[in-house]
């Protein structure tokens, strides 16, 4: 048995927030009570932390199978569970890529051997993921994916998309829309303007991303499909989702942290850690994005995880690949950015780090409930950390936030009732 | 006097007004190098230059070559192709090897934008850019520069029209950055199409109309342009291109009287300059070439002072 004593949990999908004590027995918990007095082989003194349910990535990119020299499921298991998440869902966007039962089986057998924390797949939208021919919806989703996107891709032709749109309904599978005019961002390498005329780097107008995000909302009003919008990174995008919302289309969004902390000046200097897919927009789409999730337009902070070796980064701009890692720092940027700046609460930052991800792929997770077994971390807000490359456990070290000084040390997680980081003493 | 504290000259927009007109007068005490009949000084002797050329670039390769030449220092010329990056070498790969070979100055020309900054980064040489990418050719800017001091004897106050296809053009952001900088008055010209976005945070002055852009100008650049721009529709036609924004006599009708022709080469006779005005009493063409020498003597020079 396992008591943890004095934590701050912050549960609101069970609208519990204040000082319990957690008991885990067998790796579930029993009981969650304001004062717990029994015998456990282990004690642990949570006075002045933070309990919170494991986080739920949405969006990741875990490279397996094709890429597992950028990460496996093994290394983004442990990234993860470093940045405090207990379940990741991974794009299909691998070689070969989630279009087929056999992948998703792949993935499914290889966790269940690695055993740490819940991966669930995406499939792909189209075969091979070129926007032409759909998948078999139908045995992804029995085979167990958690949604639907071609990410990375853009479903260019709006017939294809309707009818993804339309069939998965009869699944109630959600589709994650990635968002891109391919015709109007092709061979762009960062948002379009000032900084990309400075830099003479081929600009991505903000225009290929809200053209889409209003063809992809005019769908979803056509279909009644759900619909969600992956890293919103305009304050257009969000304006639109925002009235699509208010007319009662059935639509849901994800932004990722590097979007509302780090803008397009960051790649002044040809800095390629900052080259990522939607671009890093300006000051003004930072603001709206806060806005945005502050309101609850944006109902998901998601990593967009997207790893990438030293060998494809440290490289001219334009041959380098687009991507930011993100689940080590995730929870990290949250709390500086919009915790700490009072834009949403800590339990805000619970519904869209986890309960919103849960609820919006359909899974039963997200809250610490008795009888369940232990999801949780334990987070300490009085210490802080540098993120230092040497330190990142991900196989990638592809981050623009080497350096930084975050807030909130993860000392404890819980994963599928066991627990996987913590003082082992 | 300002003393040159740089290891590299990548740009312009990095440089402070001081360090342009540094490397303006000792690009003047070296053009006199090139008119004695034996034009050598022993400056750089000992020293090493590799010419890294990944772009084909005769012009810009000769006249950096001289000028190494011309301050006694051995040069070595590279040409690679991107095609042979494949293989798996990355530039930086490259680059190392280059280094370990113990070279003093490496003067760059690249299709990628911040090529040389990347290769600033990881060596310990000097790095001369020759060019990279849409991003900035500041050797070309400041014989421009240089050229047009000599002819009117100042920049500053002067009007200055650069023309053409300003987006995609490394020319035109070096002049933009070193003619402000001295205090002249920038306009740029073309189709919007060639305009780069966000231009009215650049301290220029933009027009589509070659009227205006010729009207008052005391110098126009004019800048080549690529033929495959009409592939991706930034203007329908070449022969329409030119009857808008080619400069000829007609068009110079407008110009003042004694109004410098500048061009950076190579030409595309018919297109965007007319022979005669190429080839006409306004046209500094072939001085810019001479000066680009004296110039880029006084590029490597000053590096040179900071290189080991
Ligand atoms: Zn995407």
């Amino acid at each position: 048995m396992v008591l943890i004593k004095g934590g701050y949990l912050v549960d609101p999908g069970n609208k519990r927030e204040g000082v319990f004590d957690i008991l885990i027995a067998d790796g579930k918990v029993i009981k969650i009570e304001k004062e717990i007095n029994q015998d456990a082989e282990r004690l642990i003194n949570a006075q002045g932390k933070f309990i919170l349910p494991g986080l739920i990535d949405m969006h990741c990119h875990l490279r397996e199978p094709g890429r597992e020299d950028e990460e496996t499921l093994l290394s983004g298991s442990w990234a993860g569970i470093r940045g405090g998440f207990t379940t990741l869902c991974c794009m299909p966007n691998t070689q070969p890529p989630i279009d087929n039962q056999g992948v998703v089986e792949y993935i499914y057998n290889e966790n269940r051997k690695i055993g740490l924390i819940d991966i669930f797949p995406i499939g792909a939208i189209t075969k091979n993921r070129e926007g032409k021919e759909l998948t078999e919806i139908g045995e992804l989703k029995r085979a167990g994916v958690v949604a639907i996107s071609d990410d990375g891709n853009c479903v260019m032709d709006s017939e294809v998309m309707r009818r993804a749109m339309e069939y998965s309904k009869m699944f109630d599978l959600l589709v994650i829309s990635h968002c891109e005019d391919i015709n109007l961002s092709c061979g762009g390498l960062m948002n379009e303007g000032y900084i990309s005329s400075i830099l003479g780097l081929k600009g991505i107008p903000r225009q290929a991303e809200t053209i889409m995000v209003a063809r992809d909302l005019e769908l979803a009003r056509l279909t009644q499909a759900r619909l969600h919008i992956a890293h919103v990174s305009t304050k257009e995008a969000v304006e639109l989702i925002r009235q699509a919302k208010k007319e009662g289309i059935k639509v849901t969004s994800e932004t990722c942290p590097h979007y509302f902390s780090l803008n397009e000046e960051t790649i002044l200097g040809y800095n390629t850690n900052c080259k990522v897919n939607p671009p890093l927009r300006t000051q003004e789409d930072i603001e709206a994005i806060k806005e945005g999730l502050r309101d609850g337009t944006i109902d998901v902070i998601a990593t967009d995880h997207a790893p990438h070796t030293d060998f494809e980064k440290d490289t001219e701009f334009e041959q380098a690949s687009f991507g930011i890692i993100g689940l080590e720092t995730a929870l990290g940027i949250t709390l500086k950015e919009l915790v700490e700046t009072k834009i949403i609460t800590l339990s805000q930052l619970v519904e869209r780090m986890v309960l919103y991800p849960a609820k919006i792929v359909g899974m039963e997770k997200g809250t610490i409930d008795i009888g369940e077994p232990a999801e949780f971390i334990i987070l300490d807000l009085h210490k802080s950390w540098k993120v230092e490359k040497e330190k990142i456990v991900s196989k990638s070290k592809n981050t623009p936030f080497l350096n930084w000084t975050l807030p909130g040390v993860i000392e404890y997680v819980f994963a599928k009732g066991k627990m996987v980081l913590g003082n082992t003493n | 006097m300002v003393n040159w504290t740089g290891k590299d000259l990548l740009g312009l927009e990095d440089l402070s007004k001081e360090e342009i007109e540094l490397i303006l007068e000792r690009a003047d005490s070296f053009k006199e190098i090139s008119l004695r009949p034996i034009k050598k000084v022993p400056t750089l002797r000992g020293k090493t230059v590799v010419l890294f050329f990944f772009e084909p670039s005769t012009r810009t390769r000769t006249s950096f070559e001289l000028a190494a030449k011309r301050l006694s220092a051995d040069t070595v010329s590279i040409s690679a192709n991107t095609s042979s990056m494949v293989k798996g070498e990355t530039l930086k790969d490259t680059v190392k090897n280059i280094e370990a070979m113990k070279v003093d100055i490496i003067v760059m020309r690249h299709s990628a934008s911040g090529a040389p900054h990347l290769l600033a980064k990881t060596v310990e040489a000097s790095v001369i850019n020759a060019g990279d990418g849409c991003h900035e050719h500041p050797t070309q800017a400041l014989l421009d520069m240089f050229t047009i001091k000599e002819k009117k004897g100042k920049i500053s106050g002067l009007k200055i029209s650069i023309i053409g296809d300003i987006a995609h053009s490394r020319v035109a952001r070096s002049n933009i950055w070193g003619l402000t900088k001295l205090g002249a008055e920038v306009t740029v010209c073309g189709p919007p199409t060639l305009i780069p976005q966000g231009i009215e945070k650049f301290p220029v002055k933009v027009t589509y109309d070659i009227k205006e852009a010729i009207k008052d100008a005391d110098v126009l650049n004019i800048l080549r342009i690529q033929l495959e721009r009409q592939k991706s529709n930034l203007f329908p036609s070449l022969r329409e291109y030119a009857l808008n924004f080619g400069i000829d006599l007609e068009k110079l009708k407008f110009a003042k009287p004694d109004v410098l022709i500048m061009h950076p080469g190579p030409i595309n006779r018919g297109v965007e300059i007319s022979p005669e005005v190429a080839d006409g009493p306004y046209s500094v063409i072939l001085e810019q070439v001479t000066n680009g020498i004296a110039v880029r003597m006084a590029v490597l020079y000053l590096v040179s002072q900071k290189s080991k």
